[in-house]
């Protein structure tokens, strides 16, 4: 098949388990070289999709081709040539974090040698070269998830699927985790997240589609998006709990009102004058906040509904 | 750091080599940890084979049911079948179950380029291993305590791992659909494998069993083993029940690594 530079293709892709559909009808281009997210909450159908780019789960509907190739055919052949990242870390954990990589990478009919000159490089990578030689069972989650990483590079893989790379973790293993993973980005590799986290979004993805009940309800760059379905600005006010709503106050004064339990986000241009016009309606908020538009504001106009509570 | 991978560096080994690195890395973690694994399939056999075979044996007159035998020599290729059983019965149980719910293991392989079925082969080739491993370390203490008639001892060894691969194959099937936490299988321990081992012949012959409860010895595989194993022990084989038996082993081997492959392929590729 000629390479045209996508190297995963969906077309109408469906999953179904049963009577469910988790992915329903979805069209995907990931092209070589790039980032690519698929944004959305829990039961978006953004594991299915990422099961079934794997070639761990056969579509029901559609079609799909991976690295040119059919999954439903050449599953093997193309899983030789993806690194995986699962959602749950599935390390044995009663082998040492070397064994991990050695074992790992026999599996892809590399030589003893290979792996084991592979390993000491990935570990470098990982920063795991001092706990080589430990079991793994006692590693730190954001260890276990690096070793993960590492792991799932053993065969240079032209595609790494990352299902929620750091789920679960604190700001700074997360942080040490993106330095890596947009490392891997630098050097050619081509990635596809999945994430309901909009930083990571934005901090990792070239371009991203966000997922909503099966479906792909936006796609395009994170900046895209934002000047798409939202502002440049948010202004986030807060009020008393027992407070009479201060809508009807603030009614004409920005592009769009959200009403969230905790808070109102005002969608304007410009933050601060919506802000200093509030004011001067007499409106009297707890606290505010001016911010920049990120993906939670796209997610939030698209459905109705917040990404993560 | 890895530059630009224009193509990655894995590939698709054949099917038994995949089975093979499958094996590769059970033995990766069994250098590890086989001393967790001594008392359950070495020194338990041994003990038994000391307090029944030796102590309890002593006061056993060797009869016809014995083979004319001292207790302690017909009982000892007996005991090498159902601790294979025994042995087999754990490993296709905790350890499959955690691969698939605990650890999750086999889904990391699952998303290399090793198959279901390999993993299962893989898997089941490594049991195997392990049985005679363990088997063959007890024939050694067994031979040193004098409890051994000859050299057919080795195919009562084959018999063992066979036997053993008959009961472990068809609840490796059954491990692999669970989704609790294992409660099913002291179920399995208490009310089949244990039974099995005390009243399916290796003991004693099924003969002395009320004539009702023999029927369900004949559908053991223990009692098919210890049968064969006994036979090939002592060089008593005859043609017909020695075919017999094996059938019964074999079919039973192969309907449980049919069955199991299904469900490690649906649960691992859904």
């Amino acid at each position: 098949m000629v390479d045209d530079g996508a190297l995963v293709r969906a077309r109408q892709l469906v999953k179904r388990f049963g009577e469910f559909a988790a992915v329903r009808g979805i069209d995907v281009d990931v092209r070589r070289g790039e980032a690519f997210g698929f944004l959305g909450p829990n039961g978006a159908g953004k594991s299915s999709t990422m099961r079934m780019v794997g070639c761990v789960s056969p579509r029901s509907d559609g079609e799909l081709t991976v690295l040119g190739m059919d999954p439903q055919r050449d599953g093997p052949a193309i899983r030789a040539r993806l690194g995986v990242v699962p959602q749950q870390d599935n390390l044995d954990t009663e082998l040492t974090v070397r064994q991990n990589l050695h074992v790992y990478g026999r599996f892809f009919g590399l030589s003893k040698a290979h792996v084991r000159a592979k390993a000491t490089e990935l570990l470098d990578f990982a920063q795991l070269g001092e706990r080589a030689d430990d079991e793994v069972e006692p590693l730190s989650g954001g260890m276990k998830r690096r070793l993960t990483i590492a792991r799932s590079l053993i065969n240079d893989p032209e595609l790494l699927l990352l299902d929620e790379p750091t789920t679960g973790l604190d700001p700074q293993a997360r942080h040490l985790l993106w330095d890596r993973l947009f490392r891997l980005k630098q050097s050619g590799v081509t990635l596809i997240i999945t994430t309901h986290y909009m930083d990571e979004a934005e901090q990792l993805c070239d371009r991203l589609v966000v997922m909503d009940g099966g479906r792909i309800v936006a796609e395009g760059s994170p900046a895209e998006l934002i000047g798409r379905y939202s502002t440049r600005e948010v202004l986030e006010l807060r009020f008393p709990p027992d407070a009479a709503a201060p809508e009807v106050a603030l009614e004409g004064l920005a592009d769009r009102l959200e009403v969230l339990p905790d808070r109102l986000l005002l969608y304007a241009a410009d933050g601060e004058a919506v802000l200093a016009a509030a004011h001067a309606r007499g409106v009297q908020p707890l606290s505010s906040l001016v911010r920049r538009s990120t993906l939670e504001d796209v997610f939030l106009r698209l459905t109705g509904r917040t990404l993560v509570d | 750091m890895t530059t630009a991978t224009a193509t990655s560096t894995g590939r698709v080994v054949g099917p038994v080599r995949a089975a093979l690195l499958v094996v590769e890395a059970m033995w990766t973690w069994y250098r590890r940890n086989w001393r967790a694994t001594v008392v359950s399939s070495i020194v338990q056999p041994v003990l038994f084979l000391l307090a029944l075979g030796f102590g309890f044996g002593s006061q056993v007159q060797p009869t016809e049911a014995t083979g004319g035998l001292a207790y302690v020599v017909y009982l000892a290729p007996a005991l090498l079948v159902a601790t294979s059983v025994q042995i087999a019965s754990f490993e296709s149980t905790y350890p499959i179950l955690s691969a698939f719910k605990w650890q999750q293991t086999y889904f990391a392989i699952a998303a290399s380029p090793i198959t279901p079925a390999q993993i299962l082969g893989g898997q089941l080739t490594w049991l195997a291993i392990r049985l005679a491993g363990s088997g063959a370390a007890y024939l050694l203490v067994a031979a040193v305590l004098g409890a051994l008639t000859g050299p057919g001892v080795v195919l009562t060894l084959l018999v063992a791992v066979l036997t053993g691969m008959a009961f472990a194959a068809p609840v490796a099937a059954y491990s692999a659909t669970l989704e609790s936490e294992g409660q099913q299988f002291s179920a399995i321990f208490r009310f089949i494998v244990m039974p099995m081992t005390l009243f399916a012949g290796a003991f004693f012959p099924v003969e002395q069993l009320p004539a009702w409860l023999r029927p369900i010895a004949w559908f053991t595989p223990v009692w098919h083993g210890t049968e064969l194993g006994r036979d090939a022990a002592f060089g008593t084989l005859s043609w017909w029940p020695a075919l017999g038996h094996l059938t019964f082993l074999v079919v039973l081997f192969l309907l449980g690594a049919r069955l199991a492959a299904r469900n490690f392929r649906r649960r691992l590729s859904s």
